[in-house]
């Protein structure tokens, strides 16, 4: 038997050849939500259970970094929505089936904690300053007094939102089983070690002192190795998979994506940061910004070649393989 | 007591002459927009010179009986209809998309005025105990509407009568459109 070919006369905008009906918006969002998520992760946990230096400063500067990346991410959400007046609609139902619909509620949830967790961890000096100048500000002093209480209560908050938003956006594309790229249960731990790679990146642009540093460096090297192995995981559950998978698979490796997928995420996103942040942890230097900033672009263009490469994936590439 | 109504289609792959009727019949029908359509003709070559084969199949989508794109719908607008058809409701959709990627088909297309639409099995006629306007206009009868449930239904029929398939069965969504082979 030999191949099959179709012919279909369908020409629906943004269907056809393939579907793109994603385009620059989601892959921004997915980067910045990942970037929130693992700043929440990291600045929990070593405020809750970590071993050497934090300061709380870098918390603050997480925190508030985490509501504007969620911010300027829920904007190019907006942007992306073809019947933007309807948004509210997300926020009337809870679709158990949909991971969209779950993270909705986690963004909801995301913003008190975000901003619990900001107030806690800002110095009390510095609030007081802040209220002096604008009066309206003074009952911050109270809900921080009330907060501080439940300290830790906030910081597993964070730390549970933050795990919840990192990994959500990887199991919404996983489960959309018509896009073969993206069935994989490997898609939500990659984008969290991703989002925790990225956010401790970030983290180590605030310069925080070196046995800070050093933390962070730890913490990156170790989401990207996670992030290397399980990217390698994806590749090889794709390339030994049905026809379906195989194809989808050569998106990235002799597709076109190909390029961008071993150039920005492969060698510049994860091997190069890796190596020059694993020889940086014997020295850690505190002006050494361009391993995170390689971090951060490997962070991005890891979203855009799976969003943009899994859509144009589907069944009718094998009718014409 | 009897049993809930299924709505399907089956689709004669041996009578479809892909005149393209069923497409004309629909955009007319249901207003749909210039450049846009809710089903459409595909046609398939197998096998190798000179053993070719040909098949002709008027496509829609398949208002599976577990439909992915209902599943990842954010809003409840993507929802199964009573009798099993697969609807958007307009004023509920916030045109996310999700349901277009979930949906091995590509059945569904963004309407220029903003929410996602898709072949609604003409429900505003079959309610009424009418045809789909695709099915009424078919020259060659190769389209067949009605209740799975009921064996006396012309569908019925045909469904036991003829071989038939379904397109990538393997999704688990349960297609209820049926093509007789």
């Amino acid at each position: 038997m030999g191949g099959i070919e179709e012919f279909m006369v369908r020409t629906n905008p943004g269907v056809d050849p393939h579907l793109s009906v994603w385009e620059w918006q989601i892959p921004i969002y997915l980067f910045l939500g990942g970037l929130a998520a693992g700043m929440m992760v990291i600045g929990a946990w070593q405020e809750l259970w970590g071993r050497g230096r934090w300061e709380s400063r870098l918390s603050v500067l997480g925190a508030l970094a985490a509501l504007g990346a969620l911010s300027v991410g829920m904007l190019a959400l907006l942007l992306d929505l073809e019947n933007p007046q309807y948004v509210y609609r997300f926020y009337l139902a809870f679709q158990p089936t949909s991971p969209m619909s779950w993270g909705a509620w986690i963004l909801l949830l995301a913003y008190p904690a975000l901003a619990l967790w900001a107030l806690i961890s800002v110095n009390g000096d510095a609030l007081e300053s802040w209220i002096c100048r604008f009066a309206f500000l003074s009952p911050l002093r109270t809900l921080r007094r009330a907060a501080a209480g439940w300290s830790t209560a906030i910081r597993l908050v964070v730390l549970v939102v933050g795990g919840a938003l990192g990994v959500y956006t990887g199991i919404l594309l996983q489960t959309l089983v018509a896009r073969p790229l993206w069935n994989s249960g490997l898609l939500g731990p990659l984008f969290l070690a991703s989002g925790v790679s990225g956010g401790a990146a970030l983290y180590m642009l605030f310069r925080g002192d070196r046995s800070t540093l050093s933390v962070l460096l730890k913490w990156d090297v170790g989401a990207l190795v996670l992030e290397a192995l399980l990217l390698g995981l994806l590749l090889l559950e794709k390339m030994s998979g049905t026809p379906l998978d195989r194809l989808a698979a050569a998106t990235l490796i002799g597709g076109p994506y190909t390029g961008t997928f071993f150039g920005l995420v492969l060698v510049g996103g994860i091997a190069v940061p890796l190596l020059m942040e694993a020889l940086e942890l014997r020295n850690p230097q505190r002006h050494a910004l361009f391993a995170p900033a390689l971090v951060l672009v490997g962070g991005f263009s890891l979203r855009a070649v799976l969003v943009l490469a899994g859509l144009a994936t589907g069944f009718q590439m094998v009718a014409n393989a | 007591m009897a049993k809930e109504k299924r709505l399907v289609m089956s689709v004669d792959t041996l009578r479809c002459v892909g005149c393209s009727a069923c497409v004309v019949a629909c955009k007319t029908e249901n207003g749909v927009p210039l450049g846009c359509t809710r089903d459409w003709i595909v046609e398939e070559t197998t096998g190798r010179l000179p053993h070719l084969a040909m098949e002709l199949r008027s496509t829609r989508c398949n208002h599976c009986e577990h439909p992915g794109c209902v599943a990842a719908c954010p809003t409840g607008a993507s929802h199964i209809n009573e009798g099993g058809a697969v609807l958007v409701t307009h004023h509920k959709c916030s045109g996310c998309k999700a349901c277009m990627a979930a949906c091995p088909y590509d059945a569904r297309y963004v309407h220029p005025e903003g929410y996602v639409d898709k072949c609604t099995f003409c429900l505003h006629r079959t309610a009424d105990g009418g045809l789909p306007a695709c099915v009424s206009i078919c020259p060659t009868k190769a389209l067949t509407f009605g209740d799975a449930n009921d064996p006396g239904s012309e569908v019925s029929q045909k469904l036991r009568a003829r071989k038939h398939k379904v397109l990538h069965p393997e999704t688990g969504m349960s297609p209820n459109l049926y093509f007789l082979i």
